[in-house]
């Protein structure tokens, strides 16, 4: 049997399979590229451009390019992460982030992404848009001021819970996420908190109700250690969100 | 050594609170008997802590909270003539913070709800003093207005958040915040 196919990342020889992505044979080897759009159960969207590197000089986003032999891929540099940090800058602003009222806060994979990139300020001015939130649901709140535009809900709901309950809808800089209900509102659908579009917001919009601050401040997942450091920073909050409060969790996720 | 050698200047430091709740001056105050090794090379012109109300020249000024009215775009300005490095402490003052939620609803409607539809102190009048500063029509961050050289985030920021920044500066040396210390909550 012949060696596996391998591309370099920032030196590291990374091990891949045929039709992987850069990002995708990466996570699986338990290296860290940003992203924010991507989930490693999900085809790849390639829209929030944090993934992107430089493959033989070149820019590209890593979630959607394909891993090809010797490819000699550049992540982890001042200049690249400089480009990143103002991409999630961006995301900031754009939106209305005020993380110490955030249930999401402390395992918020924007904000994770902002702490390891050493952001310190949004730098942009803010939009301050006006978006309500949607508490029509039983079991759900819709906070729209977080999203990032991700369609990870929107792929979740339409691939895997079969429900197609969340659209992207206008272009460019009006781009929203949308319900698909006749009323637009999340309690006009059948989804339910135990879908898969409920659990894969990477920031604070699709949040369970009566679950507030259950687990303090301090103690979430990337309070305890940084995204960077993580092989697969969505599965270690899906792990963590899904069980108790983490009043004494270690930081792998995991109760001691 | 010898006795004409000249003696250290102490730095100016002046802070003040604009739209803020004065946690981010609680958290200083935080950084305990670390003062008093901080006070061997500062001194404080206008601040809180001194209750001088003007600010002079100074070589370092921090500002908690964000721009609420027409005095903070005033006193903020004034900061920024008189103080060589600015600091932003704190999420109000990054990113307007609490204040700031009320930008996506008009003022007109906000100064009814809180005045017009509860007896209150002004017998259901908005207060129209002419001494009270006009508040203005979105709460904004610091550096949308003038130029800020350091930030520090953070509802508040840690003790020792500001502690390693604060040192860094005295050291002449900005010193990135690492994992644990830069917190946006
Ligand atoms: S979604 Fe994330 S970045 Fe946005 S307010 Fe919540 S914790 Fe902060
Ligand atoms: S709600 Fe969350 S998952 Fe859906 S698009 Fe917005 S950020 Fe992405
Ligand atoms: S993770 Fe690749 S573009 Fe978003």
């Amino acid at each position: 049997m012949s060696a596996p196919a391998t591309f370099t990342l920032d030196g590291r020889a990374i091990a891949f399979a045929e039709g992987q992505t850069i990002l995708q044979a990466a996570v699986a080897a338990g290296a860290y590229i940003p992203h924010l759009c991507f989930h490693p159960d999900f085809k790849p969207h390639g829209s929030c451009k944090v993934c992107t590197v430089t493959v033989g000089g070149r820019h590209a986003a890593s979630c959607t390019t394909r891993a090809t032999a010797g490819a000699v891929v550049e992540s982890d540099t001042p200049a690249i992460n400089a480009e990143r940090r103002a991409l999630v800058q961006m995301l900031f602003v754009e939106g209305n982030h005020f993380c110490p009222s955030c249930e999401k806060s402390g395992d918020c994979k924007l904000q994770a992404t902002a702490y390891d990139l050493g952001m310190v300020s949004p730098h942009f001015d803010h939009f301050y848009p006006d978006r309500p939130v949607d508490a029509s649901h039983p079991e759900l709140l819709l906070d729209f001021n977080r999203c990032i535009l991700c369609s990870l809900c929107v792929r979740a709901s339409r691939d895997v819970d079969g429900k197609n309950a969340f659209a992207l809808a206008w272009r460019g800089i009006r781009t929203r996420l949308i319900v698909n209900s006749r009323t637009g509102k999340l309690a006009d659908t059948n989804v339910t908190a135990a879908d898969k579009a409920a659990h894969v917001c990477p920031v604070g919009v699709i949040l369970p109700k009566r679950r507030g601050f259950a687990t303090p401040l301090g103690r979430r997942v990337f309070d305890l250690k940084p995204i960077s450091a993580m092989a697969d920073a969505s599965a270690a909050v899906a792990l963590a969100e899904a069980g108790e409060p983490r009043r004494d969790r270690q930081s792998d996720g995991r109760l001691p | 050594m010898n006795a004409s050698a000249p003696v250290a200047r102490k730095l100016k430091v002046a802070t003040t609170s604009l739209a803020g709740c004065f946690g981010c001056h609680m958290s200083i105050l935080d950084i305990d008997e670390r003062l008093f090794t901080l006070l061997e090379k500062v001194e404080f012109d206008r601040s809180p802590i001194t209750d001088i109300k003007e600010v002079g020249d100074c070589d370092l000024g921090i500002i908690e909270g964000g721009l609420c009215n027409a005095e903070n775009v005033e006193v903020l300005r004034e900061f920024r003539r008189r103080c060589k490095v600015l600091v932003a402490l704190g999420a109000c003052a990054i990113n307007g913070g609490l204040p700031a939620q009320r930008n996506t609803l008009s003022l007109p409607l906000l100064l009814q709800e809180v005045y017009r539809s509860e007896p209150g102190a002004e017998h259901g009048l908005i207060p129209n003093d002419p001494e009270l500063p006009l508040p203005l029509n979105k709460v904004h961050p610091l550096h949308e207005v003038v130029h800020i050289d350091f930030f520090i985030p953070g509802c508040p920021p840690s003790a020792d958040a500001i502690w390693a920044v604060l040192t860094g500066l005295l050291a002449g040396e900005e010193r990135p915040l690492g994992h644990g210390l830069i917190r946006f909550d």
